[in-house]
C-alpha cells in the first residue's frame, strides 16, 4: 500500500497509520483519508491566508491610515464595550439559571431547564426586530447588550448545567466535612470546576458577538461587522473594507488566545471509578423559591415572550395579506434546499477529519483540526469578503453562483459537522470491526454493517446541526447569494429593511419552526455528552 | 501436532519494540496461557494471531496453513479464529441472537436453532435471546460474546483477558466454564492475562512474556517450581530468593546446607524456594538440632486461611548482626505468635536461578 500513496503524503504518515490503514477503508487505505482531510483543512485556511493576503498587497504605506483613524477607534471601543459588558452579564444569569434547574428543588425545573434553551431557536436578529417593533425608540448600547443577552445566554446556561449535573457529588460531600459552609462550596469548589464550561460558552457567546450582523444593524449599534457590512454597500470590495475586516479577524483570534489561556491545562475528569451518585439537591425555602421563580419568569418574558408576543401581534396585525405564498414558498424551498445541500457538503467534508481523530490521534490530525476552529471561529462577514475576492480573482466562473455559498457555509459550519461525527465514530470503536473481520466478514462488509450502522445517528446529528445553522445564516447569504436568491433569512432582512415587519412575520416564524428541532438537538447533545 | 506456530516474530511501532523474536508453539487441542504484565506485549500477540495486526518480519502458522509470512498476509475474515476480548464486545445495536448469529453463514430456522444451541452450551437462559448487550451483566456479556466466537467452529480460539472485568467469585466460576467448555469442543485455546494465578490454574501450556520478549514457557508446575531468573519467579508468585554457594547438589546459605535440583558447581548463584516449602516449628517442641535454622517471627499478616509470617533468620556467626527476613506461610489458625521463637526447616529443594 506505501507505493500507492501520493509523493509527499508517504512522509506525512507514521508507519504505525500505514499499517493500521489495512483494516479500515478496505482497499482505500488510510492515505486517502488523508489526503482529502489536508485538501479540506487548506480550503479552510482560505479566509486566514485572505486576509494576510490583502495586507500585504495594501502595503503599509496605505494599511496605517486605513487601520488608525477614529472610525476604527470608534468601532473597537463599541465592540470592546459589548463583549466586556454582555459577557459577564451571560455567566451571571448562566450560571444562575443552572444552579437553580439543576441543584435546587424549585417547582417545574425540568421544564425551566428547557425553556432556558428555547432562545436559541430565535435567530438573533429576529430578537432585535422584536425589540425594535416593541420599543422602537430603542438604540445604542444598552439595547445591543439587552438583545445580546437574551439571544445567546444558552450558550453559557447549557455546558454550565451539563456541568453541573456530572460533577462528582462527594467532592463536594468531602469540602463541607471539611467544614466549609454551603455558600464556600459553591464558590471554592463548585464554582471552579465549571471553569471550563464557563470559558467554553463565553466564547461561543464573545464569537457570536464579534460576528452578528442583523442583530446589531436593525438597532443601530455600530460593530465591525456592521461597520464592514456598510462599507461592502457603497465601495464594494474596497481596501477599507478589507482592512476592518482584518481588525476583527485579529480580534476573534486575540479571544481565542484569551479563552485557551483561560482555560489553561486544567482537566477536570471524575477521578475513581463506579457510577457516579446522585446530584444533591437544595431545598429552597418559600422566599427563595419566589425569587428564583420570578428570575426565571423574567428570563422567559424577555427571551420568549416578547419575540413571540411581538410575532404574534404582527401576524394578527397583517393578517391573511402578509402569507404571501407566491413569495414564501421559494424562499422556504430556497433556504431547505440550500439547507440540504449545505448539511450534505460540510459533512461529507468532516468526515475524513472526525475519522483521522477517533481512528488514528495524532499531532497531524490535531492541526489539521484546528486549522477548521480556527476559520469557522472568524465572523461570516469576514469569510464571506475572502471568498467574493478570491473567486473575482481566482474563479470567476463561480462567482455569485450557489457553489461560493455553499462553500462559506463549509468553511462556518464544519466543527459542527466535526463534533456530531466524532461522537458518532466513537461509538464504532475498531474493536467492534475488529470482531466482525474475526467472523468472517470483509473489511468493507465490517464497515458497513458494523461502524456506518453505529456513526449513523451522529452523521445524522451533525448534518441536522448544519442545516439548522444555514437556516438561520444571513450574514454571508446576503454578500455571497446570486442575484434572486432570497432564503428565508433574507427574505425576512429584505422585508425589514423596508420597515414592513408585518409582511417579515411569517419569515421569521417558519425560521423559528424550522429552529426548533435545532434546540431539541442541542439540549439532548449536552444531556449525553455530559461526560466529557 | 501443533495446531498453531511462530517462528521468530518481530513487531515495533517507530522506535519502540513491542515484539522481540517471538517463537512459540501450540499443540492442537491444549490451553495455552500467555502470561505478563501489562505492556509485556501479550496482547499485541494476540491480535497479531487473529489478523489485527501483522508483523515486522516473522512467521505464523495454522494448522500447517501459512498464516503470515515474508511475502503473504491471511486477512482476519479469512482466518477462522474466534477472538474474545475483554470487554466482550458485543454489538451495541444487535440483540444477543444477532450478536451470536452474526458469524453464521446459515439462514432462518437452521440459524435460530444454532443460536440456541450456542447459547445453551454456554448457560445462558433462552430468554437473553432478544435481550439487548447493554441489558446483561459483565458475566452474561462474556458469555454472549464466548457463543458469538464459538459459532464458526473456530480452528484457534483467542481469550484476551477475558475474566478481567468480573468480580473475583464469577471469574471463577467463569473460568472453570470457559475451560470445560473449549475442551468438550477440542478448540485450541491462547488465553492472555496478567494474573498468575488465573494463567497458572488455567493452563496447559505456560508462557511468560516480559518487555516484548518471551521468557520462559512450558508446564505451569515446571514454570512455578522452576523459573528461570527472579523476575519470573517473583511474577508467579511469592518467592524466597538468597545467595548461595553451591557445592555437589547442595547449597549453603543463611538456612544451612539444603539441597538444590540441580548439580551445577557455580561457586556462587541465587537460589530460590517458594514460601510454602518452609515450615516454622516451635523451639520447644524440637530441641534437637535438626537440619534448617533459627528464627524470630517480626511480622504476621493474618488473612483468614492463610497467615504470611516474616521470621528473622539468627546468624550463625555473629549475635549483633540481624539475620536475613524470609517469608514463611503458615495456616491462618496456628500461626506462632510476633516474637516467639521459632526453627525454620524445609521440604524439597531449592532451585538455582540462572545468572541474571
Amino acid at each position: 500500500m506505501p507505493e500507492t500513496l501520493p509523493a509527499g503524503v508517504a512522509e506525512a504518515i507514521p508507519p504505525r497509520l500505514r499499517r493500521r490503514s489495512r483494516g479500515l477503508f478496505a482497499g482505500l487505505g488510510g492515505a486517502w483519508v488523508i489526503g482529502l482531510s489536508v485538501l479540506v483543512s487548506l480550503l479552510a485556511l482560505l479566509p486566514i491566508a485572505f486576509v494576510i493576503g490583502v495586507s500585504f498587497e495594501t502595503g503599509w504605506a496605505r494599511l496605517v491610515p486605513l487601520i488608525f483613524r477614529p472610525r476604527v477607534g470608534e468601532l473597537l471601543i463599541n465592540t470592546l464595550l459589548l463583549v466586556v459588558i454582555t459577557i459577564p452579564l451571560c455567566v451571571v444569569l448562566g450560571v444562575a439559571l443552572a444552579w437553580l434547574t439543576e441543584r435546587t428543588d424549585m417547582p417545574g425545573r425540568r421544564w425551566w431547564s428547557l425553556l432556558a434553551t428555547a432562545p436559541l431557536a430565535v435567530p438573533a436578529f429576529v430578537h432585535s426586530y422584536a425589540w425594535v417593533s416593541l420599543v422602537p425608540p430603542i438604540h445604542g448600547l444598552f439595547a445591543a447588550v439587552l438583545v445580546s443577552v437574551i439571544a445567546y445566554f444558552p450558550f453559557l446556561y447549557l455546558p454550565i448545567a451539563a456541568s453541573l449535573r456530572r460533577i462528582d457529588p462527594t467532592i463536594e460531600d468531602v469540602a463541607e466535612s471539611l467544614g466549609l459552609k454551603p455558600w464556600a462550596v459553591f464558590f471554592r469548589v463548585v464554582l471552579p470546576q465549571l471553569r471550563l464550561a464557563i470559558c467554553g460558552g463565553a466564547l461561543l457567546v464573545g464569537l457570536h458577538l464579534l460576528a452578528e450582523y442583523g442583530l446589531y444593524a436593525m438597532i443601530r449599534f455600530d460593530t465591525f461587522t456592521t461597520a464592514i457590512f456598510d462599507q461592502f454597500k457603497s465601495t464594494f470590495n474596497g481596501p477599507a473594507a478589507h482592512m476592518l475586516a482584518g481588525v476583527l479577524a485579529l480580534c476573534c483570534l486575540a479571544m481565542l488566545t484569551a479563552e485557551s489561556a483561560a482555560r489553561g491545562n486544567a482537566r477536570y475528569a471524575r477521578v475513581g471509578s463506579g457510577s457516579p451518585r446522585e446530584q444533591r439537591t437544595v431545598r429552597l425555602s418559600a422566599g427563595p423559591t419566589v425569587l428564583a421563580l420570578m428570575l426565571q419568569i423574567l428570563t422567559c418574558a424577555l427571551a420568549l415572550g416578547v419575540p413571540l408576543i411581538t410575532l404574534g401581534k404582527w401576524l394578527i396585525a397583517g393578517g391573511m395579506q402578509v402569507w404571501q405564498l407566491s413569495e414564501l414558498l421559494p424562499a422556504l424551498e430556497q433556504t431547505v434546499l440550500l439547507g440540504i445541500g449545505g448539511a450534505i457538503l460540510t459533512t461529507l467534508a468532516a468526515i475524513p477529519i472526525a475519522w483521522l481523530s477517533i481512528r488514528s490521534p495524532g499531532r497531524l490530525q490535531r492541526v489539521l483540526e484546528s486549522c477548521n476552529y480556527i476559520t469557522s471561529s472568524l465572523p461570516g462577514i469576514v469569510v464571506a469578503l475572502a471568498l467574493v475576492t478570491i473567486t473575482i480573482h481566482f474563479a470567476r466562473p463561480i462567482y455569485q453562483t450557489t457553489i461560493t455559498v455553499l462553500l462559506a457555509y463549509l468553511l462556518m459550519f464544519l466543527p459542527r459537522a466535526l463534533v456530531s461525527l466524532r461522537a458518532g465514530i466513537a461509538q464504532a470503536p475498531i474493536e467492534l470491526e475488529n470482531m466482525a473481520r474475526s467472523l468472517g466478514r470483509s473489511p468493507a462488509l465490517a464497515l458497513w454493517l458494523i461502524t456506518l450502522r453505529l456513526a449513523a445517528p451522529g452523521v445524522a446529528a451533525g448534518a441536522a446541526l448544519v442545516f439548522l445553522a444555514i437556516t438561520n445564516e444571513l450574514t454571508a447569504t446576503l454578500l455571497l447569494a446570486p442575484n434572486g436568491t432570497r432564503t428565508l433569512a433574507t427574505g425576512f432582512w429584505a422585508l425589514t429593511s423596508e420597515i414592513d415587519y408585518a409582511a417579515a412575520a411569517p419569515y421569521a416564524l417558519l425560521m423559528i419552526i424550522l429552529s426548533l428541532p435545532l434546540t431539541g438537538i442541542l439540549y439532548h447533545q449536552s444531556k449525553r455528552t455530559a461526560g466529557r | 501436532m501443533n495446531a498453531l506456530e511462530l517462528h521468530s516474530i518481530c513487531k515495533s511501532y517507530g522506535t519502540q519494540t513491542a515484539l522481540e523474536n517471538i517463537s512459540l508453539s501450540v499443540p492442537a487441542g491444549s490451553r495455552t496461557v500467555i502470561v505478563g504484565p501489562s505492556g509485556s506485549g501479550k496482547t499485541t500477540l494476540l491480535r497479531m494471531i487473529a489478523g489485527f495486526e501483522f508483523p515486522d518480519s516473522g512467521r505464523l502458522l495454522l494448522n500447517g496453513q501459512t498464516l503470515v509470512d515474508s511475502t503473504h498476509e491471511v486477512p482476519a475474515h479469512q482466518r477462522l479464529i474466534g477472538y474474545v476480548p475483554q470487554d466482550g464486545a458485543l454489538f451495541p445495536h444487535m440483540t444477543v441472537a444477532a450478536n451470536i448469529g452474526f458469524g453464521l453463514s446459515t439462514r432462518g430456522h437452521e440459524k435460530q436453532e444454532r443460536i440456541a444451541e450456542l447459547m445453551d452450551s454456554v448457560a445462558l437462559d433462552a430468554s437473553m435471546a432478544s435481550r439487548w448487550p447493554h441489558e446483561l451483566s459483565g458475566g452474561q456479556q462474556q458469555r454472549v460474546a464466548l457463543a458469538r466466537a464459538l459459532s464458526q467452529q473456530p480452528r484457534l480460539m483467542l481469550l484476551d483477558e477475558p475474566f478481567s472485568a468480573l468480580d473475583t467469585g464469577l471469574r471463577a466460576a467463569m473460568r472453570k466454564l470457559v475451560a470445560r467448555l473449549l475442551a468438550d469442543a477440542g478448540v485450541t485455546t491462547i488465553l492472555v492475562t496478567h494474573d498468575q494465578s488465573e494463567a497458572l490454574s488455567f493452563a496447559d501450556q505456560l508462557a511468560v512474556m516480559r518487555q516484548g520478549r518471551l521468557v520462559q514457557s512450558g508446564h505451569p508446575l515446571d514454570l512455578y517450581r522452576y523459573p528461570e531468573d527472579e523476575q519470573t519467579a517473583l511474577f508467579l508468585g511469592d518467592a524466597v530468593v538468597m545467595p548461595a554457594r553451591i557445592e555437589a547438589g547442595w547449597a549453603h546459605c543463611d538456612l544451612g546446607r539444603i539441597p538444590v535440583n540441580n548439580h551445577r558447581n557455580n561457586q556462587c548463584a541465587q537460589i530460590m524456594l517458594r514460601p510454602e516449602q518452609l515450615h516454622l516449628v516451635s523451639i520447644q517442641t524440637s530441641p534437637a538440632e535438626a537440619l534448617g535454622c533459627r528464627a524470630v517471627v517480626t511480622e504476621r499478616d493474618f488473612s483468614g486461611n492463610t497467615c504470611t509470617l516474616t521470621v528473622e533468620l539468627q546468624s550463625h556467626d555473629c549475635a549483633q548482626q540481624p539475620g536475613r527476613s524470609l517469608m514463611v506461610r503458615s495456616s491462618g489458625l496456628y500461626a506462632p505468635p510476633m516474637g516467639s521463637a521459632v526453627h525454620v526447616s524445609m521440604i524439597g529443594h531449592a532451585h538455582v536461578l540462572s545468572e541474571a
